[in-house]
């Protein structure tokens, strides 16, 4: 005979698998939502360093990293890809401007555990060789930026503007790269090298 | 941040159940804001449940309107052609929010769920009652030059931050949740609460509720509609006042009249009142102006924020001159 009011062995067993992901955080330890317990279950990873492959620039890294790693940080400290620039690290300066799957997005914002099986271009990719992409050599020829620490980022971001085809008046290029901080305001050699580079391509 | 744990959602029914059964976990899509929060610690989950791979992304356009997957990001349905011709003021609002890039991560979903700008509610150290119940409140008496001026309590006078809320109020849009329950359908003008003595509640949803879909009827009045937003420079800036604007004319009578307004209040804020003064009135600008007073009724600033009730006159009219022609 089954006492109801106690847990039945089943029921247990759910409960201490869920309490054992939830408390000690094991890698690999499944989450058993209790409404579905025997149909379909969640594996957790972290908070430890997980096992990841990053596709940056066309060559494939695996990674040890915690799910609370950016982007930005596993680029620039793991994989010593530094032209990608840490400005304000949330969300409002786009110094770490890079393509995701050909869209510009900020790194800082961008979990690294979730561009696992994506294709990620960082300033370092965008040059052939020596040859540098149309959109860098535009940059020095219309002498866009003067430090130069927000430059990687609105060169990405201006490769994704062209790509997009937004149009090319000063106040379109303006506002379409207004998520492009620049501090020493080089902005009216950066429209120009912008203009230059998407109107060579129409 | 503080360390977490990280999943996948492979069904929404899933994802429902796991986070309803622990008030610490957290979705993830987009994660301009949730990460945003969390690198200020003011959100501190156990664990992320990334919601990215669950199939919510697409844009279903038909004779009465258009079905918008959740995980559509902003960029995706600013770009729509649908949402372009037959919602102009969504469009518009969408692309006066963020930037590009951030654009091209922010989900439709997080739009409406994203938290608000108050200064205070983001630094811990500070006072605020959304964020710890009882603690307070610093912008009351502080710096609440970018606070609302209407739907507040003595609890809470942020704003909502979200552009795409505001017109969504315009179009009589409706939010389709997943629950306990299944499925059900809640429109946009009840989705949103105010503070009252419970600023930490911002919306109906219950913890573990996922937006699956934002449904946008077609209408003639949102084929007639138009987003003004005014902030302190050109682009990439919350909204100090901005004003969603939606009607329907016949013979240059105003039949149905929508208006909304962002940056005054801690939802996103329909004046019935402009509305009233607009309808089976002509489409002249001694109309918009009455509909512009009449929106600022009820409004009482805060000492440093008292210009936002003639600045939300004059954007009114302005958003009324572009839905109605007049611009």
């Amino acid at each position: 005979m089954i006492d109801s009011s106690k847990p039945t062995r089943r029921r247990f067993l759910v409960r201490a698998a869920c309490s054992t992901a939830v408390v000690a955080g094991l890698q690999g330890a499944r989450l058993f939502p209790a409404a579905q317990a025997a149909s379909v279950t969640l594996t957790a990873r972290g908070p430890q360093p997980v096992t990841m492959t990053l596709n940056v620039n066309g060559r494939a890294h695996t990674l040890a990293l915690e799910p609370r790693v950016t982007l930005l940080d596993a680029l620039r400290e793991r994989l010593d890809l530094t032209g990608t620039k840490k400005g304000c690290d949330q969300g409002t300066c786009g110094a770490c401007t890079v393509l995701v799957d050909g869209k510009r997005v900020n790194a800082c914002f961008t979990l690294a555990i979730m561009t696992q099986g994506r294709s990620i271009t960082t300033i370092e990719g965008l040059a052939n060789g020596d040859q540098l992409h149309p959109m860098q050599a535009a940059f020095l020829e219309h002498d866009g930026f003067q430090c130069g620490y927000c430059t990687p980022g609105q060169i990405i971001s201006a490769v994704a503007l062209v790509h997009e085809k937004r149009p090319l008046d000063n106040a379109s290029v303006r506002e379409w790269m207004s998520g492009n901080i620049c501090r020493c305001g080089a902005y009216p050699n950066i429209v120009a090298a912008v203009q230059s580079v998407a109107g060579g391509q129409a | 941040m503080n360390p977490f744990r990280y999943a996948q959602a492979t069904d929404a029914g899933t994802a429902v159940t796991t986070l309803q059964g622990d008030r610490g976990m957290r979705y993830i899509a987009g994660g301009t804001n949730i990460l945003d929060l969390m690198k200020d610690d003011v959100e501190r989950p156990t664990l992320l449940l990334d919601i990215t791979h669950l199939p919510l992304r697409s844009i279903d356009a038909g004779p009465h309107g258009i079905r918008l997957g959740s995980l559509a990001t902003m960029a995706d349905v600013a770009d729509a052609p649908a949402v372009k011709a037959g919602f102009p003021v969504v469009s518009q609002a969408l692309l006066a929010g963020a930037s590009p890039q951030l654009r091209n991560m922010a989900t439709i979903g997080g739009n409406i769920m994203q938290r608000t700008r108050c200064a205070y509610f983001r630094d811990v150290s500070q006072a605020c009652n959304k964020r710890t119940p009882g603690n307070g409140c610093s912008a009351i008496g502080g710096q609440n030059r970018n606070h609302a001026v209407i739907g507040t309590s003595d609890h809470c006078i942020c704003t909502h931050p979200s552009d795409f809320a505001v017109a969504l109020m315009s179009v009589d849009a409706l939010v389709h949740v997943r629950g306990a329950g299944g499925v059900r359908t809640i429109p946009i003008a009840a989705f949103h609460v105010l503070p009252g003595a419970t600023p930490n509640r911002e919306t109906v949803l219950e913890h573990g509720d996922l937006i699956e879909a934002i449904e946008l009827p077609a209408s003639p009045h949102a084929r007639n509609s138009a987003y003004v937003k005014v902030r302190d420079r050109a682009s990439y800036e919350f909204a100090l006042v901005s004003v969603a604007a939606a009607l329907e004319t016949t013979a240059g009578v105003i039949r149905t009249a929508r208006i909304a307004l962002g940056g005054v209040a801690p939802k996103p804020w329909r004046s019935h009142e402009a509305e009233a003064a607009l309808i089976g009135r002509p489409v002249t600008a001694e109309t918009f102006a009455a509909a512009a007073v009449a929106a600022t009724s009820g409004m009482r600033g805060y000492g440093k924020n008292d210009f936002k009730i003639t600045l939300t006159q004059r954007t009114v009219t302005r958003a009324l001159e572009h839905a109605g022609g007049l611009a």
